[in-house]
């Protein structure tokens, strides 16, 4: 199997780079476990590969300013290897554990799949509830985007066509914050058929705030804002966490296919949501 | 993408390193690694299981790190570093400690999964020298046998990882490695 012919461009830099995506058939590779497989079925045809993973200096994780930046090509087993990532957002590198197997966490990379947004990614979730920004630069220059909005709809986010995500940034969790990625995985795939990341702020024993990231139940990941309300002062107890999050798919257009129905997927995105929120709070230190 | 389209893609050359042998050649940008290693330098012992980086039987290790070599494009790895499993035995022919253990502990019967095994098992071991049973089992995600034959590719791992830190002799001992079969005089 091989994908259609296409011409490949290895630039220096980013900008060179964005030079290079003026021609309208045009894809930005980098590390490509999303992008070739589609290629290789055919379900992508780009007439000129723009390769990034010849720039230097675009895989790094740092600490900054109460941030994660994560570079452009940074690689999923990057994340997991880095103690940065362990001692700042654990969730991180625990949902980066999740994603395929080793030997596409090693080339496959985080700012690739938040650029293709594939509705049941890993990643997607854990950055919505992490919060951040995306930092991309265009022929304009260079941009931020609130990590809130940039997913638009399937395979679609807020990036223009020539513009190339250039660094991740997630906020780093604080003290008496826990935070949580669970999936409920298609077994041979391992992609999720809901994931949920809950990030949890307690405060005198009770549950202060919430983020939540869901992902694999509607055409995009998406920040499940009415449950996170219902959360701000409940106790940690499962009961009152049952309850408050029972909106968790409410008001979104859940997808249905061979391995889990609509109303399985909503049913999982529940049940999730409250496991997730549970063993967040317990990591904040709530019990 | 328009119909119309004539414009035919330069060839690129690239030049890599692989078992340790330098390698310059010309290669179309759609020309997987794998096939690379396959019909350009004859290197076969790479397999081409699903074709879809789900089965891991074409992992090779690229700059050292694991990788399955059907989604990973010739031109991206120019300049890189690339062992296959014909770089695993010694120039002698004794093979290593990872072959050693799958010969003796039956870790494979088609064999065809099993180049991809050896070098994900490569990874795994480098990156936790003395795992566990489950570390293995998980270790081995991206890695398919369609014999089922995951038993002996897991025990093989893990007398690897004996042998690797010399908790075991690099050839098991003849009595140890057939034992008398139970009921039969």
């Amino acid at each position: 199997m091989f994908p259609a012919k296409f011409a490949y461009a290895a630039p220096q830099s980013l900008q060179e780079a964005v030079g290079l995506l003026e021609d309208p058939d045009a894809k930005v590779l980098a590390g490509g476990h999303s992008l070739l497989p589609l290629m290789k079925l055919r379900l992508a045809q780009p007439k000129l590969l723009v390769d990034i993973g010849k720039i230097p200096g675009l895989s790094y994780i740092r600490v900054e300013g109460g941030q994660l930046a994560i570079g452009a090509m940074t690689s999923y087993r990057e994340i997991q290897l880095s103690q940065d990532v362990h001692q700042h957002a654990a969730v991180l590198a625990e949902a980066a554990h999740e994603v395929g197997d080793p030997q596409v966490r090693a080339r496959g990379t985080l700012a690739g799949a938040l650029a293709h947004a594939d509705p049941a990614g890993d990643m997607p979730a854990v950055v919505l509830a992490l919060g951040g920004s995306i930092k991309a630069v265009g022929p304009d220059g260079e941009r931020d985007i609130d990590l809130d909005g940039f997913f638009v709809d399937m395979l679609t986010t807020t990036l223009q066509e020539r513009e190339i995500i250039r660094e991740v940034r997630l906020n780093a969790q604080q003290a008496g914050q826990g935070a949580a990625y669970l999936k409920f995985d298609q077994p041979a795939s391992h992609y999720a058929l809901t994931g949920v990341c809950a990030v949890v702020s307690l405060s005198g024993g009770s549950i202060a705030s919430t983020r939540l990231g869901i992902t694999g139940v509607g055409p995009k990941a998406y920040r499940a804002t009415a449950a996170e309300q219902a959360l701000a002062g409940k106790p940690v107890d499962e009961d009152a966490v049952r309850a408050a999050v029972q909106s968790v798919a409410d008001g979104v257009d859940v997808l249905g296919d061979i391995h889990a129905s609509p109303e399985y997927r909503a049913h999982l995105a529940r049940v999730l949501a409250r496991r997730a929120v549970l063993e967040a709070a317990r990591r904040a230190g709530g019990g | 993408m328009t119909q119309t389209d004539t414009r035919e893609p330069a060839l690129q050359t690239i030049a890599v390193t692989v078992n340790g042998t330098r390698y310059s050649r010309e290669v179309e940008p759609r020309q997987l690694l794998v096939y690379f290693l396959r019909e350009q330098l004859g290197l076969t012992g790479t397999h081409v299981g699903c074709d879809t980086s789900q089965c891991g039987a074409c992992t090779v290790l690229l700059d050292g790190t694991a990788v399955k070599s059907c989604t990973v494009l010739a031109v991206q790895v120019d300049g890189s570093e690339i062992k296959t499993i014909e770089g695993f035995a010694d120039p002698s022919g004794k093979l290593h400690p990872i072959q050693q253990a799958f010969w003796e502990e039956h870790g494979l019967q088609c064999g065809f999964c099993t180049p991809g095994m050896v070098v994900a098992i490569d990874q795994l071991l480098r990156d936790n020298p003395s795992p566990s049973e489950a570390e293995v089992r998980r270790g081995l995600d991206g890695n398919l046998c369609r014999c089922t034959g995951y038993q002996n590719i897991v025990k093989a791992a893990l007398s690897a990882s004996r042998k690797l830190k010399g908790e075991e002799p690099f050839e098991k001992p003849e009595a140890a490695a057939e034992p008398a079969a139970a009921g039969v005089s």
